[in-house]
């Protein structure tokens, strides 16, 4: 078997892979894992977006890659600066997920669909298309991307393995 | 999150206390459905990076079971207990003589039975609390699921996310025996929640 290399994205965090290397994040609930991929550089980025906007940041250093209105662009700057080109750039997304429905819930709560209504919202500012993505539902996903084709794959525990 | 940095031991030890007295509760409450001694771990507290916090059961990508309440009242915040597969299925042949096969799935009948299981031992852990606090404290209704580990749990992390990239939580974990049923409660206290609970308690804070 050949072994590629699988770069880590944490919870909150943002990477990108070139030469073949794959960016794998886990544990996708309401997070978005949001990946760009530039087919022509073969280059692939990968943001794990846990909050929808840095308005409702209260912390003293704020951790641009949490939030999808602050992830999105650091990304997109760090693929240019690796050779990407906006035009060239197509999105794909999974994740904001509701794990758990109650009635009566606060706003807070439906975070899943607020993220990824949001970045939807900024890659149309960038106007990034989107080519495909799985979101919403009951269920955690984890997710890979591969640099060199842009496949991404989806696995989750109810539903096992599907490829965008 | 700065905030949390500052809690003194002491406080640290009061919350360790609150995790003793509900889950001490709880592990009461087990051990009658099941007829038999519960054992339970001295109660961790921890102020833990996000990242980790799905390690303590077995890391992002393991299925559990966990039940999830959220505690509304004075003192809000959110409540998981979790159980690892093969102990929820033997929890299931002990209490029901449900004769459940080894594979992954699940019927409704035992979801729905597991999850009246964490409630039962989730409104002992509260009531206990907020007898011990004088603090109201109401779960929700339950609900549960099986799924990764890691968006089960990162569910409850929210309020912190606003704050910064750890959470505290109040941890408990039960052990049945040698047979190791490991059940895993995780409180975790809405950050606004602390000082009511030691202001409660009689700890000072400035």
């Amino acid at each position: 078997m050949i072994q590629q290399d699988v770069i880590k994205v944490g919870m909150a965090d943002l990477k990108w892979a070139a030469d073949g290397a794959h960016l794998r994040t886990t544990g996708l609930g309401s997070c978005v894992g949001l990946t760009l991929y530039d087919p022509v550089a073969r280059i692939a980025g990968m943001a794990h977006v846990m909050l929808p906007s840095s308005e409702i940041a209260r912390e003293s250093t704020m951790n641009i890659a949490k939030y999808a209105d602050t992830a999105i662009p650091e990304l997109i700057g760090q693929m240019k600066a690796e050779g990407a080109v906006i035009g060239r750039l197509a999105a794909k997304m999974a994740g904001g997920a509701q794990m758990f429905a109650f009635s009566g819930q606060s706003d807070s709560m439906r975070i899943g669909p607020r993220n990824v209504e949001s970045c939807l919202e900024i890659l149309a500012n960038y106007s990034i298309p989107l080519m495909g993505q799985d979101t919403g539902g009951n269920y955690g996903r984890t997710i890979e991307i591969d640099s060199s084709s842009g496949v991404l794959t989806i696995r989750s525990v109810q539903f096992g393995i599907k490829e965008i | 999150m700065d905030a949390f940095n500052r809690f003194k031991a002491f406080e640290m030890d009061v919350l360790k206390e609150v995790g003793n007295i509900g889950a001490g509760n709880a592990a009461t409450a087990l051990s009658r459905l099941l007829d038999k001694p519960v054992d339970m771990a001295v109660p961790k507290v921890s102020l833990l990076p996000f990242e980790e916090v799905a390690d303590r059961v077995g890391g992002s990508e393991q299925v559990v079971i966990a039940v999830y309440l959220r505690v509304e009242g004075e003192a809000p915040g959110n409540m998981f207990f979790i159980i690892q597969e093969d102990a929820a299925k033997r929890l299931l042949g002990q209490l029901l003589s449900l004769d459940c096969d080894s594979t992954g799935s699940y019927s409704e009948m035992e979801m729905s039975a597991l999850c009246e299981i964490g409630n039962i031992l989730a409104g002992s852990y509260l009531s206990s609390l907020a007898d011990f606090t004088h603090l109201s404290m109401a779960p929700s209704v339950p609900s549960v699921a099986r799924d990764m580990a890691g968006p089960i749990l990162t569910y409850g992390l929210m309020q912190y996310g606003e704050m910064g990239d750890s959470a505290l939580l109040i941890e408990t974990t039960f052990l049945e025996d040698r047979e190791e049923l490991e059940g895993h409660f995780f409180l975790i206290p809405d950050p606004d929640s602390f000082t009511k609970i030691f202001q409660s308690l009689g700890v000072l804070t400035e």
